[in-house]
């Protein structure tokens, strides 16, 4: 583990994995005048209001911490209804070695867990993918994603909010009627947050 | 009769701002709010609100708004004309309207931000406890167009005539402190790099960063071409993409970015940024 200055009031947490990343942000949980706390892939962002004494409490509290063990945190489980009708569903099915139907049966049959959100408003990065799918990103992005696409890229899968470029290999949708995935005038705004443990269901 | 303000002109942007939604940024979230926030806040309490309530933050100026009922505006930011009905009023004042007065901001003599606050702060509907319109990421009432009537809240308190308050006075050659870190290792002497440049404010420039022009900084050994995971920055932060040409993150910056962030630009020095027209020249002293 390593501290890196960030500014007068933040310090960046590097560590060696998504679950030193986990443990860590669950250790700086209710720091006195924290603002931000923001996982990553491999660092956790901590800041604070300016002049708060909990920066200086940042490297004691991780200290203490076992970074190496899973934390037990109150996470929500959500469940997202997805149409496996993904344009890359064949291209992932076959760099896979397997059958379509293999393909959504791994991918709607795995336990995911948020490790960390970013790119956008309630673009929720889950990691729990199983191997076959780990998959590199597409050579050529696309210029628009629809939004409610599904893809994978490397070890993550995740859901596009809304429609942007990206380059993840789409594999489904989520269905019509299923809850927006970032609404600002909804309370939560965002469905999914960091720990939050996630299961996608096939409809058609 | 009704709270409200009517949109007559916008000038070339004019958008709702308060103090932002910080605490959002693990969901993807910007803190977003207004660039030049001791100015918002003075406005805010020359209109008698809190100084967190809703204004606007008009770029170099064009603004006109109606009043729909009696109440108290003030425009601060650097020095701008101020009418009302055509008459020149004082900026950085109270001012108070009765219905169907019309309050014209001129263009600002230097810098590029104004803020009006009315007594009751704009009363659109928050999101993520915020009125802000973020740039980026669309969270927030839309920019500000003519024939848009804004609610005004109820007044809070009374108007406060604080003495003699100087409008800003942005300069056209900047000299801002840098906090090295959490990635200047990626540079070769960051510090003495960064301030060996008289850097200047790119006209690409917007409420996601400040773009700065100048010599391109330069990798230390081993980290050229090297490829840095996503990782959280601050508001402040100086990213440095492969070009080389640092960028300064302003309030609706992404919450995560996958370039090396070389120094900070603490945020009490963030407010003269956000008055830099294209141009400035700038020094950074890391």
């Amino acid at each position: 583990m390593r501290l890196r200055r960030c500014g007068p009031d933040a310090v960046l947490v590097e560590v060696d994995s998504l679950g030193a990343v986990a443990a860590a942000r669950a250790a700086l949980v209710g720091l006195p005048g924290l603002v931000e706390l923001v996982p990553a892939a491999r660092t956790v962002l901590v800041s604070f209001e300016p002049g708060s004494p909990g920066l200086r409490q940042v490297q004691a509290v991780l200290e203490q911490a076992d970074l190496s063990a899973a934390p037990v945190v109150d996470s929500a489980e959500v469940t997202l209804p997805v149409v496996y009708e993904g344009a890359d569903l064949e291209l992932v099915a076959e760099t896979a070695g397997l059958s379509v139907a293999e393909t959504i049966a791994l991918h709607s049959g795995a336990d995911y867990t948020v490790a960390f959100c970013g790119f956008a408003p309630g673009f929720a990065y889950l990691t729990g993918l199983p191997e076959p799918l780990c998959q590199p990103r597409l050579d050529n992005p696309r210029t628009r994603v629809p939004a409610g696409s599904v893809g994978v890229a490397g070890e993550f899968t995740g859901i596009y909010p809304r429609s942007s470029p990206g380059g993840w290999r789409l594999v489904a949708r989520l269905a019509d009627d299923a809850a927006a995935l970032f609404d600002p005038t909804r309370e939560p705004a965002a469905l999914l947050s960091p720990g939050d443990r996630v299961r996608f269901e096939a409809v058609s | 009769m009704s709270r409200a303000l009517t949109v007559l002109a916008t000038g070339p942007l004019a958008l709702i701002e308060d103090l932002g939604r910080p605490g959002h940024a693990h969901l993807g979230v910007p803190p977003s709010g207004a660039l030049d926030v001791p100015s918002l806040r003075l406005a805010n309490r020359l209109a008698g609100n809190p100084e967190g309530a809703a204004g606007i933050e008009c770029v170099l100026g064009g603004l006109a708004v109606r009043a729909g009922t009696s109440c108290t505006v003030a425009v601060t930011g650097p020095s701008v004309p101020v009418r009302v009905n055509g008459h020149l009023v004082d900026s950085h004042a109270p001012v108070h309207l009765r219905a169907d007065d019309v309050v014209e901001l001129g263009s600002p003599l230097a810098g590029i931000r104004n803020y009006l606050a009315v007594s009751g702060g704009i009363a659109v509907p928050p999101q993520l406890g915020s009125r802000s319109t973020d740039v980026l990421s669309g969270i927030g009432p839309a920019p500000l167009a003519a024939g848009d009537v804004l609610p005004v809240g109820d007044p809070a308190g009374l108007p406060t005539g604080e003495d003699a308050v100087p409008p800003l006075n942005p300069v056209d050659f900047l000299s801002v402190p840098v906090v090295l870190g959490p990635r200047d290792d990626w540079f070769t002497g960051a510090g003495a790099q960064l301030a060996a440049s008289v850097w200047s404010v790119s006209p690409e420039s917007n409420r996601v960063g400040l773009r700065l022009l100048g010599d391109p900084l330069r990798r230390a050994p081993g980290f050229d071409g090297r490829e840095l995971t996503s990782e959280g920055v601050v508001t402040g932060a100086i990213q440095v993409p492969a070009n080389g040409r640092p960028v300064v993150f302003l309030a609706d910056h992404p919450t995560t970015g996958g370039y090396p962030v070389v120094g900070v630009v603490p945020a009490r020095h963030l407010a003269v940024l956000a008055q830099a027209r294209p141009g400035t020249r700038i020094r950074l002293r890391g």
